[in-house]
């Protein structure tokens, strides 16, 4: 084990429950105290494919696993066949002895246990956990209190096939409470459901695809309870231009994407600009061009999401790191994008979407902004009125005596369409005039975070999801790590601020070509060298150390 | 309130003899009236498609969401899912409701979107100079098509029908009390309210003559008989030299999607709170 932490692997077949055995054993060293990371890997199928899940704790805050792992729990043979070189030194296999063979390992008879419980085939997964929990040296007591909590249905029987495979185990090692609080593990899609919750969301749309969907279906859960609307269209098509009519008429609308679907909303992401209709799109990155790799990840969509739409409109661009951010950063996503009636594009990667973290309820956000209303005692109520800010004060009909009016054609102050040269120019400067607005208020709200060793003159460059791993080997190899969450506009000055004191800085990214790279060479900073994967997996943290010190020699 | 008002003092740029008049002067009195009966003007949307149609939005004092080219239908759903209470009018084109946005006028008949579908139906893209629609004529001779269209045109009647629309009628702008009558009554509707209206454009597809020789009035004694409606639907295939019926071809209740997705009450902040705040520590 490296030192003060832990690493799980659990694999078998799709629809063996990997990813919620996953998701129990992050609670578990959560509660334990850890902080926690899980990586889910799963091919784009239903039934059969090979599943596995990576879970980390550690006593920092981390974004990212390693290769190697401490304990693997195997639920066929397939999983050892294609991990056992993960396997540390002193390392324990618990397997299904029905279906797999290590003699090393601890063997639990699985199908017996489910018989005798005349429990289902799925609920092997709690089998497997169960005997996790004895070779792992963590108290019954202890485990049955977050298994209990953390079993969706059929709790009692999963918790007595649990307590057999148990039994049948054997203590191997000890993970030891850190002795830290513990706290509650989030995937980004969760987070950036809560926050938008917190937003004020009154309808969500979206047409399935990965890897928003468990946002769609975690929003779908809860809907009556929150009192949102959750609805399917028929298309992103569809999705986005009723989110937009929800804006025309005063209800605060989001939308969940991934490339492909976002490639269809464009059209109407100008309509957004042009229109000055508020909107929070959430662009789910997997690996593309095309259908790509549907279940994998990449961070490939940032120059399309800063560019996307004929003619040139606001918006405002926001890639979290981690959970915290997806939940604090979506919800200042929706208060700007009302503020200044722009859409909002927000970027996760499909790690931060379907990977777990840990997630410190007191870290909010402070700074809230709220939509511009017009009085009522305004009339005629003109709907792009010209002001100084370039925000035309809002209102929603039914006004009595007033008519209020959305173009996507060049229109005038009443929203009539003209096709005058001085208007055309007078209106495009009012919508440009609120990006000035926008960007001085984002500088205002840390838009770009540092960590590692925040004095090195040798800079790491990364966003989204690479912010943890960047930030862990920051701490290793001394090195100054640099995150924008805020992508567009271009914090250019907190941005400096950030690079004060770098001499020679390496991009880090999941990509081909190094987009942040090339965002930021626009405001005259030149990378020294770069790390890029595109294979649709995620870095490993002893694989990006090893990289990092290629690139840097 | 005065029909006149409603016009807006933007400069009209339809062409003399466009059928466009017809619905924009049909709307201006009908809702002139039913502001005093029961429609407050101020609860009036008209979402506009992209062409010669759209330019209606311009044309009048209504609330209006000028949408893109095919997308009146989603704009229009998004409306009503935040107001219910709103009456909103598609006013779209057959190239814009027939082509580019098809597959919204289905799922809206589909889910009986409480809203009135108005389709400027000339049978041509008029906008963009006289490129044949999904429902010109057979053999249709336009730039695109200087030999003579070799598709067969689509009947959007039959189409409504089989999407569920709970409302669907046909009118034409040289019968204009009908036309006035029948917009009035999909108004009205409660549900999806879809009506064909075929309109004389004057500069590329004027089919007056062949209309008027062979327009008649449904009856519509059996309106909610769907079997009628079937052997209503395919009485003309919008090509060949048939009768062509006019009025309501099928009417009938159901629930609506507005009914299916009522607006829930606002949490208050206390509430969202709260709710975080469980949310958070069931993990713990
Ligand atoms: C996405 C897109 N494609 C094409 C156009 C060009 N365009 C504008 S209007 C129109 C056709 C309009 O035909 P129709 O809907 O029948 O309206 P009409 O002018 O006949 O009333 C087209 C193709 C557009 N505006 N947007
Ligand atoms: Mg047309």
């Amino acid at each position: 084990m490296a030192e003060g932490e832990v690493s799980v692997l659990v694999g078998g077949k799709a629809g063996e429950g990997i990813s919620s055995a996953g998701q129990i054993i992050a609670h578990l060293l959560g509660q334990l105290g850890y902080r926690i990371h899980m990586y889910f890997d799963y091919p784009s199928l239903i039934k059969g494919g090979h599943n596995f899940a990576i879970i980390r704790g550690a006593r920092g805050k981390i974004g990212s696993v390693r290769s190697r792992v401490d304990l693997i729990l195997a639920l066929d043979q397939e999983t050892l066949r294609v991990h056992e070189g993960r396997l540390n030194d002193h390392g324990v296999v618990v397997y299904n002895a029905d279906t797999a063979r290590y003699p090393p390992g601890i063997g639990i008879a699985i199908k017996s246990i489910l018989a005798a419980e005349e429990a289902p085939p799925v609920m092997g997964n709690s089998a497997i956990l169960g005997a996790f929990v004895k070779a792992a040296g963590i108290e019954w007591a202890f485990a049955e209190g977050v298994l209990t909590k953390s079993f969706r249905k059929g709790t009692g029987q999963n918790l007595r096939v649990a307590r057999r495979a148990y039994e049948a185990s054997e203590e191997r090692l000890r993970i030891p409470a850190t002795g830290m609080t513990g706290l509650p593990g989030f995937t980004g899609n969760e987070a950036m459901g809560i926050g938008l919750v917190e937003a004020g969301l009154g309808v969500y749309l979206s047409y399935p695809m990965s890897p928003t969907s468990n946002l769609l279906h975690f929003l779908a859960g809860y809907s009556d309870e929150v009192r949102i609307r959750v609805i399917q269209p028929e298309s992103e098509i569809a999705v986005i231009l009723a989110a937009l009519g929800c804006a025309y008429a005063g209800t605060r609308a989001a939308v969940g994407t991934s490339g492909g679907g976002f490639s269809l909303m464009v059209e109407a992401l100008g309509l957004a600009g042009m229109a000055e209709l508020p909107v929070v799109i959430v662009v789910g990155q997997r690996a593309g061009p095309s259908t790509g790799l549907a279940t994998y990840t990449a961070q490939a969509d940032l120059e399309f999401a800063i560019h996307a739409g004929h003619g040139e409109f606001p918006r405002l661009v926001i890639a979290p790191g981690d959970a915290e951010e997806s939940r604090t950063w979506i919800r200042a996503a929706m208060d700007l994008a009302w503020k200044y009636q722009i859409p909002a594009l927000f970027l996760p990667d499909r790690i931060i979407c379907e990977g777990m973290y840990s997630l410190d309820p007191s870290v909010t956000m402070k700074s809230r902004a709220d939509p511009v209303m017009a009085g009522p005692d305004i009339h005629p109520y003109l709907r792009y009125a010209p002001t100084d800010s370039g925000i035309s004060p809002l209102r929603f009909p039914p006004v009595k005596g007033e008519v209020i009016r959305v173009n996507s054609h060049a229109h005038d102050t009443d929203g009539i369409t003209t096709e005058d040269p001085g208007i055309t120019r007078t209106m495009a400067e009012k919508r440009q005039k609120k990006m000035l607005g926008l960007a001085a208020e984002i500088e205002g709200m840390h838009p770009v975070n540092i960590a590692g060793d925040t004095d090195a003159t040798t800079g790491v460059l990364c966003w989204g999801s690479n912010k943890g791993i960047c930030a862990e080997l920051g701490e290793t190899l001394s090195l100054r790590v640099i995150q924008p969450v805020a992508l567009w506009p271009f914090p250019e000055k907190s941005f400096a601020e950030a690079m004060d004191g770098v001499e020679r800085f390496f991009g880090v990214e999941t990509n081909e070509t190094g987009q942040l790279v090339r965002l930021v060479r626009q405001f005259g900073y030149r990378a020294d060298g770069m790390v890029l994967k595109y294979d649709g997996r995620p870095f490993m943290l002893e694989d990006l150390e090893q990289e990092l010190r290629r690139v840097m020699a | 309130m005065k029909g006149i008002d409603l016009i807006s003092h933007a400069k009209n740029t339809w062409c003399p003899g466009c059928g466009n008049f017809a619905v924009q002067h049909i709307l201006k009195d009908l809702l002139a009236q039913m502001d005093g009966g029961g429609l407050p003007l101020e609860n009036v949307v008209l979402v506009a498609g992209i062409g010669q149609h759209g330019k209606l939005f311009d044309f009048m004092n209504l609330n209006g969401f000028y949408s893109l080219h095919g997308r009146t239908i989603p704009v229009a759903t998004g409306i009503k899912l935040a107001n219910p209470s709103l009456r909103v009018i598609c006013v779209t084109g057959d190239g814009d409701s027939y082509a580019e946005g098809l597959d919204h006028l289905i799922f809206a008949a589909k889910r009986n979107l409480d809203i009135t579908v108005l389709v400027h139906d000339n049978r041509v893209y008029g906008l963009t100079t006289g490129q044949f629609t999904p429902t010109s004529p057979y053999g249709y001779r336009g730039h695109s098509t200087p030999r003579g269209e070799r598709e067969m045109p689509l009947n959007p009647m039959d189409l409504m029908l089989a999407a569920g629309a709970t409302f669907i009628g046909r009118g034409y702008t040289g019968r204009r009390d009908e036309l006035k009558r029948l917009i009035r009554e999909a108004i009205l509707h409660r549900g999806f309210s879809f009506v064909d209206i075929l309109q004389i454009c004057s500069t590329y597809n004027d089919l007056t003559a062949y209309y008027n020789e062979r327009v008649y009035a449904w009856s519509e004694e059996d309106a909610g008989d769907r079997q009628a409606a079937e052997r209503k639907a395919g009485e003309w295939n919008y090509s060949d030299d048939a009768k062509i019926g006019l009025g309501v071809m099928f009417r009938h209740t159901a629930p609506t999607f507005e009914d299916a997705y009522p607006v829930p009450g606002k949490m208050s902040p206390d509430e969202r709170a709260g709710w975080v705040a469980r949310i958070l520590s069931e993990r713990s």
